[in-house]
């Protein structure tokens, strides 16, 4: 019995261990966050690396949506409803929270009292790393997580009774009504009468959201660095719970709920959780993206944003993390793409061979495929050429071409990039075939 | 007692416009099981196509007087085909090579096809950028007052094609072999090609009258608001379609009395409330009244509980 | 084996979608005219001027008004030998009516392609995601037609060529105060709008100001076009008057809907009015009023002018809004050749000091606040097409 008892002890984990365990996703984004800031961003300049904090703040939506949509199977279409909760909490308390602890004379950039890693100005920073004013802005994110995640309690409890396409009418009546309500707010109290904000309590400062205007001239924390900390950090979470026992209780609920149930899995205790944490997620990336703009408008996040959300999360592959995590860029960098539509039939020419490539040493034709990107590519360049020839503003069309790739790539890939895979279970998953005996 | 009276009355006639366009949404639903987003689209293409055949024919323009009544229906029918060939074009091309696909696919299309028709609608050689007015078709003057609520022609055609054309579904589905057809398929559609029941044709004919009906919705809407059409692009448009869209759940979806009767009851609880509570929340009532509903009773009004079997 | 087709296909379309885009992503970056240094867009031979708006979308109309005008006088400067001998370029960046692509498209104007000034944007909401980019980025900004008194509070890179809401909605007070002698209003405004929100508590405050009762004030919101609840309840509070500071698309709707209830009182409303289409109005809105920039009928040689050559070009009469982004651009060639040189901070001193530049909008002087003050005009709709009434000058 001792015997047994000491061999358990040895099983167990050491201290250290554990600690390295819970605190590698957090060094990790630390480290790619730093990567990103120092290193990536000079070299992407001002307005590359604009996209990139948006293709991170997408990335964040998109996988914390996966959680819901792709693992539990819940059709949620309110996502950017707890994007907003998140977002207005976020932004109220950094933008008040500014005002009521600076001395007014010390804000001589605009609120800004952050620390290195939070300057998004022109020059030459000097300070410290970090300040206090950092601790406001995370803070405020996390704060603005919990309220969503608050919110995502609330919505969640419905799923209870509601499933499919029910499930999804409810969402997204949710997430209009917490556009309407945020709508609702009293006006913004601005910059300049930063004196008055003191004598306001905090509940009373709460509700004065910007209503219609929504919030504008908020401070602009939120830089590579942070967009990328905590977008590898979601990445590392949701991938741990995909993997985890819980993980496999949504996908099991997502597979067929009663068998599910049979089989012992708490359907509402899963169900409920894996909205709270989505919205968890949302909430900070709605901070994020509020600190990034320097506005947020709750018209905005209506049941459009949702949509932009969902459309990532199956383009990407119901399920796939990192498939949502590449969908988000690709549509963050899409449109912008098409604001002076690049020349196609190079790359088109390039993966008709490469498709053809990997088709004949497969021994497997595929003609349909083949077809699909040809025609798509001749068109597509056609279409350009045309629109040059005849003096044609192709910006024009950009959300008319946007809609057609859209509907395309639903026609030809259904599942989405990667299906329920990740990217890399298909590369190591060659090597030991190729190096091993054939299948 | 005049502003009860209005209220109702407004309340009544936009109730049977958003029945026209739940009508569509519930169809689909019924039988394919999924959310047809384009829908909203394809109303407000029906709008955009009755002024367009109106300014061929050369109706409506400033000055020149009301046209004989033959004309409007002229109109509405010329509306009605070019949607109803839209609608088989979609279901065609978006939808049925998805037919096999899970849902949510299915429904990204949609989304796609929706912006699609929207960004489409308001490039310069469709419809443009600009609003336009819709044509003065029917004759605008009260024929008579309630208790100072004063009836017009318009209204009452409005009122009068909606419970026409939704009397005409009735029978159809109800009455006809194909209708019978179409409610097998929507009952299971593999059972029912089992039977002999051609399901390709089937879906086809629902989305050409679910596109009809928008239409119709479309053009009944420019005979009532005949200020002036906003661009495809425009918020307005998806609003109204969402509305219907939860009208048609609130009723019950896949159930087509559930949409007229949810139609209705939206109509009037959005004019009522605007009327007499505020007009800052109207949407929040519609959904407020959604999610209440859906709490309540998730079937909808006169939707029938599935029990799911294992 | 089979199994792996499939993922393989699309690991290698992935990335050879990642190569096209990140291949076609980097191009404009060298293309773009003399990286690096801060007035890039003078050291070359053209004069870049960046616009962003709302080209797309709902709010398409606002977006290609202002281009319009803004095209015109760019190609008018350029047939006159551009500015200091420099051809000018414009580059318009659509933002589809969103903030966030407004940050983008301004991000993108200044980073990329070094713009020597931003132009933009009609709606205040979205000025005042672009105005603090500009700022932190020391390039000039001129908008429009944002009317939000924020807007160029930002900073001093930010100024107006159009007057500002709380001037507004004292015009529209005390117009129908005073010349018309009314005291009774009800408004009616579409609350998920900056601009027709701020405009409409101005106007109740001044109106207040001026002696005037407010007894019903009515809301509506994007995407709504029935107006008939509301209207209703305004015709149960017996208003003199409605005030309808929405744009015009509304309007016209508002109108219509108003007299088939039987509601026959005026409408007064702002600059949002102007447009052609009000035409589609018929006589639903005769007798209504709306304060605006300038009259098409302004007998100035530079109105009449600029409403011959707009309907040359585009076969339309010009709005305010087209007339505002002409002005803008004529104010910034005017205060580039004034300026010592092309850089940020000496393009804003020559644009903040501008004093009686004379505007197709009227007589424009940057203030203090870098505001244009200048008169408002209040003209009146007869079937559809506005008629100069009265101008009232701010006190």
């Amino acid at each position: 019995m001792s015997n047994l008892l000491a061999q358990s002890r040895a099983l167990a984990p050491t201290t250290w261990t554990v600690v390295l365990r819970a605190l590698w996703p957090f060094l990790l984004g630390i480290a790619v966050g730093l990567f990103a800031y120092f290193y990536a961003g000079p070299e992407l300049g001002g307005y590359h690396a604009q996209i990139a904090r948006v293709a991170g703040i997408n990335v964040i939506l998109a996988v914390s949506l996966t959680v819901v949509n792709g693992f539990a199977g819940q059709f949620s279409m309110g996502h950017a409803g707890f994007m907003a909760v998140g977002g207005y909490v976020a932004a109220g308390i950094t933008y008040y929270g500014t005002m009521r602890l600076v001395d007014p004379a010390q804000l001589s950039n605009g609120l800004f009292i952050g620390g290195l890693l939070s300057w998004t100005g022109i020059g030459q920073f000097e300070g410290p790393v970090l300040t206090w004013g950092d601790a406001l802005f995370v803070g405020s994110c996390l704060v603005g997580g919990l309220a969503a995640a608050g919110a995502g309690y609330i919505v969640g409890l419905p799923s209870l009774r509601l499933k499919g396409d029910y499930l999804a009418i409810v969402t997204l009546g949710f997430g209009e009504i917490v556009r309407v309500l945020f709508q609702g707010t009293k006006d913004q109290i601005p910059p300049w009468q930063a004196e008055t904000v003191r004598d306001i309590p905090w509940y009373d400062l709460m509700l004065r959201l910007g209503g219609p205007k929504g919030m504008n001239l908020l401070p602009t924390y939120t830089t590579l660095f942070w967009v990328y900390l905590f977008a590898t950090l979601t990445l590392i979470f949701c991938y741990r719970l995909k993997v985890s026992s819980s993980g496999r209780a949504l996908l099991a609920i997502r597979e067929d709920e009663i068998a599910a149930q049979a089989m012992g899995v708490d359907i509402t205790r899963y169900k409920v959780r894996a909205f709270v944490l989505s919205a968890f997620f949302a909430g900070v990336a709605g901070g994020l993206y509020a600190m990034d703009i320097g506005a947020l408008n709750a018209g905005d996040l209506g049941f459009q944003k949702s949509f932009d959300i969902i459309i990532m999360v199956v383009l990407g592959g119901m399920g796939s993390i990192s498939g949502a995590a590449l969908a988000a860029i690709i549509l963050t960098i899409l449109p912008e793409l098409l604001r002076s539509p690049p020349m196609v039939w190079p790359a088109g020419l390039a993966l008709l061979i490469i498709v053809a490539a990997v088709q004949s040493a497969r021994g497997r034709w595929r003609p349909r495929s083949l077809i699909v990107i040809a025609v798509v590519t001749a068109a597509l360049e056609i279409g350009r050429r045309v629109a040059i020839a005849n003096g044609i503003n192709l910006a024009d069309y950009r959300l008319v071409l946007y809609a057609s790739l859209l509907i395309t790539m639903m026609l030809a890939r259904p599942q989405g990039l990667f299906g329920i895979h990740e990217i890399w279970e298909m590369i190591p998953r060659r090597r030991p075939q190729t190096a091993g005996a054939d299948e | 007692m005049t502003q009860f009276l209005q209220t109702l009355f407004d309340g009544i006639t936009v109730g049977c416009l958003y029945a026209l366009i739940a009508l569509g949404y519930t169809m689909v639903y019924g039988i394919l099981k999924f959310i047809n987003f384009a829908h909203s689209d394809v109303f407000a293409l029906g709008a955009w196509m009755s002024i367009t055949i109106a300014g061929w024919i050369g109706l409506g323009l400033t000055g020149q007087p009301t046209p004989p009544w033959y004309m409007g229906v002229l109109v509405l029918l010329g509306a009605m085909g070019v949607c109803g060939v839209v609608g088989f074009v979609i279901e065609r091309v978006a939808y049925r090579p998805l037919r096999n696909a899970p849902r949510i696919n299915v429904l990204i299309t949609a989304i796609g096809v929706s912006l699609f028709m929207q960004n489409f609608g308001q490039l310069r050689f469709a419809f443009g950028a600009y609003p336009r007015p819709f044509p003065r078709l029917i004759d605008n003057t009260a024929l008579f007052a309630v208790a100072g609520v004063a009836v017009r022609l318009p209204d009452l055609a409005v009122i009068g094609t909606a419970l026409a054309l939704m009397a005409a579904l009735q029978f159809l589905i109800y009455r006809t072999k194909f209708g019978t057809a179409m409610r097998a398929v929507s009952f299971s559609p593999r059972n029912a090609s089992l039977m002999g029941v051609n399901v390709d044709l089937v879906i086809s004919f629902t989305f050409v009258v679910g596109a009809m009906l928008a239409a119709a919705a479309g053009f009944l809407y420019g005979v009532k608001y005949e200020g002036q059409a906003k661009q495809t692009a425009d918020a307005m448009w998806v609003m109204l379609g969402l509305k219907a869209f939860v009208a048609a759940v609130v009723g019950g979806i896949g159930n087509v009395r559930g949409a007229v009767l949810g139609g209705l009851l939206i109509g009037l609880i959005e004019f009522f409330g605007v009327a007499y509570l505020s007009s800052q929340y109207r949407d929040a009532y519609v959904f407020a009244i959604l999610i209440l509903v859906l709490l309540l009773k998730p079937e909808g009004v006169l939707g029938r509980a599935t029990v799911e079997k294992v | 084996m089979s199994r792996l087709t499939r993922p393989t296909l699309a690991a290698t379309l992935l990335a050879a979608l990642s190569a096209a885009l990140g291949g076609c992503e980097k191009s404009p970056a060298t293309n773009s005219p003399a990286a690096g240094s801060t007035a890039a867009g003078a050291s070359a031979d053209t004069f870049l001027v960046g616009h962003y708006a709302s080209m797309t979308g709902s709010e398409a109309t606002f977006g290609v008004s202002t281009d319009n005008g803004i095209r015109l006088a760019v190609s008018e400067q350029n047939a006159a030998g551009g500015v200091n001998g420099r051809q000018i370029t414009l580059i318009t960046y659509d933002n589809q009516g969103k903030p966030q692509e407004s940050v983008t498209a301004v991000t993108r104007l200044i980073d990329q392609d070094h713009v020597v000034a931003v132009l933009g944007e009609v709606a205040s909401s979205r000025s005042l995601a672009g105005a603090p980019v500009c700022q932190r980025k020391g390039v000039p900004m001129i908008t429009p037609s944002s009317t939000n008194p924020d807007v160029t509070a930002v900073g001093n890179m930010i100024s107006r060529v159009c007057f500002i809401d709380p001037f507004q909605g004292y015009v529209g007070a005390k117009f129908a105060r005073e010349n018309l002698k009314l005291s009774k209003a009800a408004t009616l405004y579409n609350r998920a709008q900056a601009y027709s929100s701020g405009l409409n508590s101005n106007f109740i405050d001044s109106f207040k100001k001026l002696g005037g009762e407010v007894v019903s004030e009515q809301a509506y919101s994007d995407g709504d076009n029935d107006f008939s609840a509301q209207l209703t309840a305004i015709r149960q509070m017996g208003a003199e008057f409605i005030y309808v500071p929405g744009y015009y698309t509304e309007v016209v709707n508002i109108a219509k809907q108003a007299r088939k209830l039987g509601l026959d009182v005026p409408l007064i409303g702002g600059d949002g009015w102007d447009s052609e289409e009000l035409r589609n109005a018929g006589s639903s809105l005769n007798g209504c009023y709306f304060s605006n920039h300038y009259s098409q009928e302004d007998t100035r040689p530079e109105v009449q002018e600029f409403v011959k050559r707009y309907q040359a070009e585009y076969g339309k009469v010009p709005d305010g809004l087209a007339a505002l982004g002409y002005d803008s651009v004529r104010l910034l060639f005017d205060a580039a050749a004034r300026a010592q040189s092309l850089s940020g901070a000496d393009l804003a001193r020559a644009i903040n000091s501008t004093k009686g530049f004379k505007g197709v909008t009227g007589t424009i002087t940057i203030d203090a606040k870098r505001n244009a003050t200048k008169d408002a005009v209040v003209l009146e709709v007869v079937d559809g097409v506005p008629k100069y009434k009265a101008t009232i000058k701010p006190d």
